[in-house]
């Protein structure tokens, strides 16, 4: 085995890399086809708050944190949808909101027994067996709710107007994917970084747009950037001692680039 | 009573029924007591200028608008999810995004997701379904095609496929000849034609071409804010209307671009 391995806590970043980039890739289908990607922002900064009660509270900041992310996920999704404010200034209150409150559960608690700064910007040391378990069972938990209703979420994401017409529960289906969109934030938060997560929300899918304009190639595609990024991003922050969210979300750019350059040769 | 097409229109179901209904934006009335009552098996036709309320009255009838006073029924319930199987829709304006990953067959697939139900997923017949769809408007070579790179008149073809090829009991369709050539829109008449003798489909269609309505719809009104039903004294069976909009003596109305009651307020003339 190569040497990066004899650590257990490679072992698990890599484990935990590989589960979060076929669920990121997935929603990030969807996050860039309904232009999602703001809220994705919002609702990863949002998990800070929830991170930071956790602390306080002395209990796990992965359940403070899903609280937190679902929340303020469904009540953008909700305010959005009053139509007296646009979403992109909800996803501004509610952002600000949930960063203040995390600085204030800061401030409150006495002692600092969690990393914020590893939560904020990924660290790789930190995965544990049991965040393990928890990326496995919530990132199937994603993947396979996206399965069930891909066919829904696809016609909304297309036409929103004539699925809801059609009988799709459009409203429903709204809140059903900002909350897979909040699950998958927090269970990558821990590796990719709190700051940091949004990019993978958006990359894998934008970059495979570029490449496809054919939905299950896109999927395809948008898994195979996230799995070179994550992995890739690993390996080099591994050996040149670099932060490991930061190199994972680089190197996506760098593929990005990449293909946004070739499809702009190939016109 | 003179034996037409819409004889006993009585005696058939009634799809759509507004009952006074009204409807404002901003304080402003959009609709005025609009009394409407649209039949198992025929078509009818919506003219008026724009900005005269036509879409607004579709999105009364789909349920996407609530009217501020006045009662609506679908297939004799309120509009709502259940409804909403059996209705056919083209909207006048697709929001969709050109560069959606989606073939025109997937498109046209949509049509079908909602009776499909959830936990269902299209297989090799729905395929086929939507195939025979998209030949009906000879659509069927572009099937595999990227929605995106179609012209505006094929992605019409495709919408108004999309509309059709869940069986719909009624069609909604709002401007559906926009950008279409004249050989397609004769052609999509006749099929509506056709839904209507052989399966007793109803449609409610607006449209800006007069000629085109009052040779293909079997009633027309004009939508004003308020709805005046124009045609032979026969096809407007609803007397009390014709009363309120015209006055106890009403005169036969021959609808043409010069229709004063509807267009008096309005510079355009189609
Ligand atoms: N969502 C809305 N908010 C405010 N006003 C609206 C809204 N939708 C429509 N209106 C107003 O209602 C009026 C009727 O609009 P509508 O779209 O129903 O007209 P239309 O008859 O379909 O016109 P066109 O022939 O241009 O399609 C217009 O004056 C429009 O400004
Ligand atoms: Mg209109």
């Amino acid at each position: 085995m190569i040497e990066i391995f004899r650590f257990e806590f490679m072992q698990n970043a890599f484990m935990a890399g590989m589960m979060l980039s076929l669920v990121l890739a997935v929603v990030s289908f969807f996050v860039v086809l309904r232009r999602l990607s703001f809220i994705g922002v919002g609702v990863a900064h949002s998990a800070f708050g929830g991170v930071a009660l956790g602390a306080l509270l002395g209990i796990s900041p992965t359940l403070t944190a899903i609280g937190f992310a679902v929340a303020v996920a469904n009540a953008i999704g909700y305010i959005g949808k009053q139509g007296k404010l646009s979403t992109d200034t909800a996803i501004g209150i509610f952002f600000s909101l949930a960063m203040a409150l995390g600085v204030i559960f800061i401030g409150m608690s006495e002692q600092y027994n969690v990393d914020l700064f590893g939560y904020l910007f990924g660290n790789i040391l930190a995965i544990t067996r049991t965040d393990l378990v928890i990326i496995a069972v919530l990132g199937t938990l994603v993947l396979a709710s996206i399965f069930i209703f891909f066919k829904e979420l696809l016609f909304v994401a297309y036409d929103r107007e004539v699925a809801l017409v059609s009988g799709m529960p459009v409203t429903f289906l709204d809140h059903f994917f900002l909350t897979i969109l909040a699950l998958a934030v927090v269970i990558s938060m821990k590796i990719i970084g709190i700051v940091l997560v949004s990019a993978l929300l958006v990359i894998p899918g934008a970059a495979a747009a570029q490449i496809t304009r054919r939905y299950v190639s896109m999927i395809a595609v948008a898994v195979v950037v996230a799995l070179i990024s994550t992995i890739g991003g690993l390996f080099i922050s591994y050996y040149a001692d670099l932060a490991s969210g930061a190199t994972i979300v680089t190197l996506a750019s760098a593929i990005f680039f990449i293909t946004f350059a070739a499809s702009q040769i190939r016109k | 009573m003179k034996t037409t097409a819409q004889e006993t229109p009585s005696k058939r179901p009634v799809y759509v029924e507004l009952d006074d209904v009204w409807v404002a934006y901003d304080g402003k009335w959009i609709l005025k007591s609009i009394i409407l009552q649209c039949y198992a098996g025929e078509i009818f036709g919506i003219v008026g200028p724009n900005g005269g309320g036509k879409t607004t009255l579709l999105n009364v009838i789909l349920g996407l608008v609530r009217p501020a006073k006045g009662r609506v029924k679908l297939f004799d319930q309120p509009p709502g999810t259940n409804s909403r199987l059996d209705i056919g829709y083209l909207p006048q304006i697709s929001r969709a995004d050109r560069s959606f990953p989606v073939t025109v067959l997937d498109v046209v697939m949509m049509g079908l997701y909602s009776k499909l139900g959830f936990f269902n997923r299209p297989d090799r017949q729905s395929k086929e379904i939507a195939m025979n769809q998209l030949s009906q408007v000879h659509m069927e070579d572009y099937a595999t095609r990227p929605f995106g790179i179609l012209s505006g008149g094929q992605q019409q073809r495709v919408n108004i496929a999309r509309a059709l090829v869940s069986k719909p009991k009624l069609l909604i369709l709002d401007e559906p000849s926009t950008g279409v050539d004249s050989v397609a829109q004769e052609d999509f008449y006749e099929l509506l034609a056709k839904l209507r003798d052989e399966q007793g489909i109803s449609v409610v269609m607006v449209s800006h071409d007069i000629g085109m309505m009052t040779s293909h719809a079997d009633r027309v009104a004009c939508l004003n804010t308020q709805l005046h039903y124009h045609g032979e004294p026969d096809s407007c069976f609803i007397p009390d209307v014709q009363e309120k909009v015209y006055g106890k003596d009403m005169k036969v109305m021959v609808h043409d671009s010069k229709c004063v009651t509807c267009f008096h307020r309005h510079e355009d003339h189609d």
